[in-house]
């Protein structure tokens, strides 16, 4: 299996609280090939963010790590932060689950993703603030050109949402890990923000990681998908085996659970 | 009984223009609303479009460049003080990003207590056990309380944010994505608790949302939004049966839905199980 892109065998983390060591994520093994897509899906608070910060080095202080995470088969587990740096934003990059908080207030949007280009890529400002504008326009916000310049707070949500996601396509990594990235986009937006993820991935060959709690977005992205309960990995396979014959009972209650637009509603 | 009543309401921001000049952008444009007690609102559409900005005016969190909020009969466009603290009591909000609604260095205890204290209210059984009981009824572990936000989870992080808004009995509770993180079993959870405490208390909703098949659940009516305007407003059967707004119809026609071959396989072999 050398020739995957991305391997994940047995990671495990356990984070401190207060009371004692906790293992938030359990013997999770997955693979991701080159063009491919996997989705994360399963119990609010049941390790799915926490795994892909393991993956990144970006765990919370005092969490503890074990198993193995290799991309093009280096191992990434265990490895410092200055080893990580020049991977974050370039080779892996990641979409984070809550925008606002993991953009800067006090410095523009531009000037933002702008550094982000710049740490990896080099080159002059100027030529870095038409990438910018570029990316910015690709994820469909609206006048690029001058939405450059305002701060975090001058945007929507959803709009914060496609910044990151423009910050986090601009390096073409080689993995993108996007942790619920399409919550706050309408979903015309999204159904154009997923045809750009897939047009990249077709050209560039970038795997992807994509979790949400939206299985109806999984079954038309992911090619395999694992679900996760209290830490666990409860079931993983083909995105086809998953939703057409769940093995799981826990599975089977999200299937069932989802809300469906087309059912008649009890009033 | 009308609860709140949004009148001919924009909201201009100032924005910085071609060579240094500020020009002003148009975020809500002239947006009327009722909400009937009891009532619940969805407001849903294009991203971007000014629900937020809509939300925080009729919380009066931000001042409209012009337009009217009256809230149970008393228009509290400007109100100030007392009126405006009272106003507060009413209205909650479950902001849309959780943690920058949730102040890092409280517990979560305080945290969705503090509704209670900031109105002088002593729970006959004490802060941690209000804290405790609001917790479960939105799926938390009770024995979390003594947490800080950051050692939750996003979806985990939304809930304290439901529990906080529901501690003190408001009429209106607005509710800006405020179920989008949590997956579909305990988002069925949640709304079932905010429909229930509607039955019991007469609450009031705006609900604001992407997921329209949440929506066609929860409200009672839907204003769908475009570019800083009410594009088409009006009951749920309306809207989702008979739409009649062209940006209406090409939402309704993009919700994504599972894989309808697979699906049928699995309800087929749940059926022969
Ligand atoms: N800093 C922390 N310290 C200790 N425990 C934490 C910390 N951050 C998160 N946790 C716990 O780890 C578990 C897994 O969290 P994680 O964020 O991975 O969940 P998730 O699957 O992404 O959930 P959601 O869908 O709600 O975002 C949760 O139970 C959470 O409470
Ligand atoms: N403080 C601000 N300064 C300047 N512009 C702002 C400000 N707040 C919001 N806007 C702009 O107003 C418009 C409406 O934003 P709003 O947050 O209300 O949208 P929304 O409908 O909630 O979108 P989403 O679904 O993405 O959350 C956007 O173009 C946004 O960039
Ligand atoms: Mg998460
Ligand atoms: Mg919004």
């Amino acid at each position: 299996m050398s020739d995957e892109l991305f391997v994940v065998e047995d990671l495990t983390v356990t984070t401190s609280t207060g009371r004692g060591p906790v293992d938030v994520v359990k013997n999770v093994s997955f693979t991701v090939g080159r063009d491919e897509t996997l989705g994360i899906v399963g119990e609010s608070g049941s390790g799915k963010s926490m795994t892909a910060l393991a993956v990144l080095g970006l765990l919370p202080r005092g969490a503890r790590t074990s198993g193995s995470v290799r991309l093009d088969g280096t191992e990434l587990l265990g490895r410092s932060d200055r080893e990580l740096r020049p991977i974050r934003g370039n080779a892996i990059s990641m979409v984070f689950q809550d925008p606002l908080s993991s953009l800067n207030p006090y410095y523009t949007v531009g000037l933002q993703i702008e550094e982000m280009y710049r740490t990896h890529r080099g080159g002059s400002r100027k030529a870095a603030r038409q990438v910018v504008i570029e990316a910015l326009e690709q994820v469909r916000i609206p006048d690029a050109g001058r939405r450059i310049d305002q701060y975090p707070h001058q945007f929507s949500g959803g709009m914060r949402q496609r910044v990151m996601i423009a910050m986090a396509l601009c390096c073409s990594p080689s993995l993108l890990i996007a942790d619920e990235p399409t919550t706050a986009l309408d979903v015309t937006v999204q159904a154009q923000i997923l045809e750009l993820l897939a047009e990249l991935q077709s050209t560039t060959g970038t795997g992807m990681i994509f979790i949400t709690h939206d299985l109806a977005v999984i079954s038309s992205i992911a090619q395999r998908v694992l679900v996760m309960r209290s830490g666990d990995p409860v079931e993983y396979g083909t995105a086809e085996q998953v939703f057409s014959d769940p093995q799981h009972d826990y599975t089977r209650m999200l299937l069932d659970a989802v809300p469906r637009i087309d059912d008649e509603v009890a009033s | 009984m009308t609860l709140l009543q949004v009148q001919g309401v924009v909201k201009e921001f100032s924005t910085p223009g071609a060579l240094g000049r500020k020009s002003t952008f148009t975020a809500v444009d002239d947006v009327s609303f009722d909400v009937e007690l009891g009532e619940t609102l969805a407001v849903v559409g294009e991203s971007g479009s000014g629900k937020s900005t809509t939300a925080r005016i009729a919380a009066r969190l931000l001042e409209p460049t012009r337009g009217t909020v009256i809230f149970d009969g008393v228009d509290v466009t400007r109100a100030r003080g007392k009126e405006l603290a009272r106003f507060r009591n009413d209205v909650q909000v479950v902001f849309q990003d959780p943690f920058s609604s949730l102040n890092p260095r409280y517990t979560v205890e305080r945290i969705i207590t503090a509704p209670l204290s900031y109105q002088g209210i002593k729970p006959a059984e004490g802060y941690r056990a209000a804290a405790q009981e609001l917790m479960e009824r939105v799926g938390l572990n009770p024995d979390h309380c003594q947490r800080y936000p950051a050692q939750f989870s996003g979806g985990q992080a939304q809930r304290i944010g439901i529990a906080r808004a529901l501690a003190v009995n408001p009429k209106l509770v607005i509710c800006d994505e405020a179920v989008s993180a949590l997956d579909v079993s305990i988002q069925a959870q949640v709304l079932e608790l905010l429909m229930r405490l509607q039955a019991e208390s007469g609450f009031s909703y705006i609900f604001i949302a992407h997921d329209l098949a949440v929506v066609r659940q929860i409200c009672h009516r839907v204003a769908v939004m475009n570019q800083g305007r009410i594009v088409e407003l009006g009951t749920r059967e309306q809207v989702f049966g008979d739409p009649q707004d062209d940006y209406t119809r090409t939402l309704l026609a993009a919700v994504p839905r599972i894989n309808p071959e697979w699906d049928a396989k699995r309800r087929q072999r749940k059926v022969t199980l």
